[in-house]
């Protein structure tokens, strides 16, 4: 796993909509993939591009304006990254170099993906969302920091906190090999094990 | 303390918990072809051992034809996935029902039907609606490829407590009103990210007569109103269907499970945070008319104008659904032209649900110009509605019979609508683009659907059966 996150500094890329569903992030057709690079060229496809070869930009959707060209920061609302489990998701979004998320809120699955792929899912209010939204929509070079140590997300002089659990956070700093740590646990594991009732086992019953 | 039956579920699976994060055991873990290769790959890459291969199980769904039991049907990248599976199952010994098995299914219909999940069991699956298992009473949840690597690799995963939420449903579903009407209903009322981060619990006497295929109906979309899971305590009817599956135990230690079994049930005073309380009574046959579940309305209600919503956001969201799908306010869901009809997937792609079609299009011919296909569930479904001439009754009102799998549920396949197609559709998401690129999709039952393909448009099912 990479190093791990602890300030972002970046413009931001606002798509300003609820609901965005993993299907739009990245449409199932690039799903057949068996690695996980490259998943960026084909991220929101179906609306960053006017035909399914994806040659034609569709120059009205924001990923595709020049003034948020080099964005590492996308800003959305409601229940972003709602629907399928697909880890694609934010292997796309980190693929085209995205580094935090910003929303009012995020489904459940989407945000554990993000932390165990080092992309920030950072949650505001929506008062908060409104503000930033504002602020990059006015101005697009607007600098947004998000601080992950201290838990803050600022931008033209405001501070806004956010929570995270202590250990997301810790994974998304010290970039940690989860499976490694649960490895170390083996020996709780196995003292689980012989505890389990015969019919939740293996279904080897015989 | 008085427990939900989620709590005691959760409990009985903590291997070590640090305040609200546990390291929680996993006692069956589902594969596929879609999210698993990278996470095989990522055990390869550190030279680490599948720890439970005897817990793991895996089918192909989403990636194969429903016209041909060849691999390479729908192509290379299709192929190279199935054929990573295949090698991946060899290489680390986990059984595989491949196509052509008669056990072979969209995952969350197959298991069931081996008898792999178990009330009181933690089910886990790279595939966000494995929440159909809490049908049977097991914790059961999608999860990230990561998430899939870390389960293959230790038998566990770490988990953080979810919020609790009760929905009870009394009353009874009226003549024609299925269990895809009232999740859609319990959807609507709690919108579509309204049960984030909880796990729901179904319970009432509406909940308490339906068969398990209508359980696992409702338990499938709980994701579609956020939750992490749903879950349904385990009754007479759970058993009756577990009995003597093939993975079920058996003999003395069926009695020892059900001994077990017989606790897993909220206890009376036990605390949710939310509640919800719904009267089955009420409810109408659903249509979805947007691009989310919880864009969904009665069958004699008309299509909503943005400005219903209170919330700009839902406005908006309104307005652009309303434009991706071309209606237009205060017209009639009933007036709504299909030319597509899909009957199958993981939420209704079970016998009953092909019964219920069956029922509706028997001497019946589909309207012209409409296309329709059935896609049984698994190898089993198609089997027992074959046994039952139910593929006779589809064929000869103008259906397509297929194989089984996800096909146009999602269609990584080459089973795809076209730009501007509308579907009525039994599956369970209405994403923009979901059944194929500028395709709109409306989720309703199996029996609206199949008589949404001989009317040419949505039709209150209640009507068709007093005719
Ligand atoms: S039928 Fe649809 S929802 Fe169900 S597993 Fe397959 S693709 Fe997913």
């Amino acid at each position: 796993m990479s190093c791990g996150i602890t300030t972002v500094t970046s413009k931001a890329a606002p798509l300003d909509q609820v609901n965005v569903d993993t299907d739009q992030i990245i449409p199932k057709q690039f799903l057949t993939s068996v690695s996980k690079q490259g998943f960026g060229r084909h991220l929101f496809h179906d609306w960053r591009y006017l035909d399914s070869a994806g040659t034609q930009p569709n120059l009205e959707f924001v990923l595709n304006q020049p003034q948020h060209q080099g964005a590492e920061i996308l800003l959305s609302r409601e229940n972003f990254g709602c629907g399928s489990s697909r880890e694609h998701a934010p292997w796309a979004l980190a693929d085209y170099g995205f580094k935090v998320v910003i929303a009012t809120s995020f489904a459940d699955i989407f945000y554990g993906n993000c932390i165990n792929n080092q992309l920030l899912p950072v949650s505001l209010s929506k008062s908060e969302m409104d503000t930033l939204f504002d602020a990059v929509q006015s101005a697009a070079d607007t600098a947004i920091t998000v601080d992950l140590v201290n838990q803050t997300v600022s931008c033209n002089g405001d501070n806004y906190s956010f929570t995270i659990s202590p250990l997301h956070k810790e994974t998304l700093i010290k970039g940690l090999d989860a499976i490694g740590q649960t490895l170390e646990q083996e020996a709780f594991i196995q003292a689980y094990e012989k505890k389990i009732p015969q019919w939740r086992c293996a279904p080897h019953y015989e | 303390m008085p427990k939900t039956l989620y709590e005691k579920v959760w409990d009985a699976h903590v291997i070590t918990q640090d305040g609200h994060e546990a390291l929680l055991y996993i006692d069956r873990h589902l594969i596929h072809e879609v999210t698993s290769p990278q996470a095989f790959d990522g055990l390869k890459q550190k030279q680490r051992k599948l720890r439970s291969p005897d817990k793991t199980f895996g089918t192909m769904d989403h990636s194969i034809s429903t016209r041909s039991l060849a691999i390479d049907a729908c192509g290379d990248n299709n192929r190279r996935q199935l054929q990573a599976l295949i090698e991946n199952c060899e290489e680390f010994g986990v059984q595989l029902y491949p196509v052509g098995n008669v056990k072979q299914g969209i995952i969350h219909v197959m298991a069931p039907e081996r008898g792999l999940i178990l009330p009181g069991m933690t089910v886990v699956c790279g595939d966000s609606h494995t929440a159909t298992h809490g049908a049977f009473g097991a914790l059961a949840f999608g999860i990230g490829t990561s998430q899939v690597e870390h389960v293959m690799a230790t038998t566990s995963l770490k988990q953080h407590k979810a919020k609790t939420m009760k929905v009870e449903v009394n009353g009874t579903l009226p003549f024609g009103v299925t269990a895809k009407d009232l999740i859609l209903a319990i959807i609507a009322k709690i919108g579509h990210a309204g049960a984030t981060g909880h796990v729901i619990e179904y319970c009432g006497s509406a909940i308490a007569s339906l068969s398990m295929e209508a359980r696992m109906t409702i338990c499938n979309m709980s994701i579609e109103a956020g939750a992490k899971a749903g879950m349904i305590a385990p009754d007479e009817v759970t058993l009756a269907y577990l009995k003597d599956k093939e993975f079920a135990p058996k003999g003395e230690l069926w009695e020892l499970a059900c001994q077990d079994w017989s606790q897993l049930t909220a206890d009376p005073n036990a605390l949710y945070d939310t509640v919800v309380t719904l009267n089955a009574n009420d409810i109408q046959p659903q249509v979805t008319w947007g691009t989310n579940p919880g864009h969904v309305l009665g069958i004699n209600d008309i299509v909503p104008d943005p400005s219903s919503f209170t919330d700009p956001a839902d406005q908006e969201a309104a307005k652009k659904a309303l434009h991706y799908m071309d209606l237009t306010p205060g017209s009639k869901i009933s007036d709504i032209e299909i030319n597509h009809v899909f009957i199958g997937s993981c939420t209704n792609g079970r016998i009953e649900d092909l019964r219920a079609a069956a029922r509706v299009v028997e001497n019946n011919k589909i309207a012209s110009g409409v296309s329709a296909i059935v896609v049984p569930g698994s190898g089993e479904v198609k089997k027992q509605a074959e046994v039952e001439g139910l593929d006779k009754i589809f064929t000869q009102a103008g259906f397509e019979w297929r194989l089984p799998g996800c096909s146009m549920c999602l269609g990584m396949n080459d089973d795809l609508l076209l730009q501007g197609d509308r579907c009525a559709s039994t599956s369970n998401r209405n994403f923009e683009g979901r059944q194929g690129r500028g395709s709109r999709t409306h989720l309703v039952s199996p029996a609206m659907a199949a008589l949404a393909a001989i009317k040419g448009r949505f039709t209150d099912i209640r009507e068709f059966i007093k005719e």
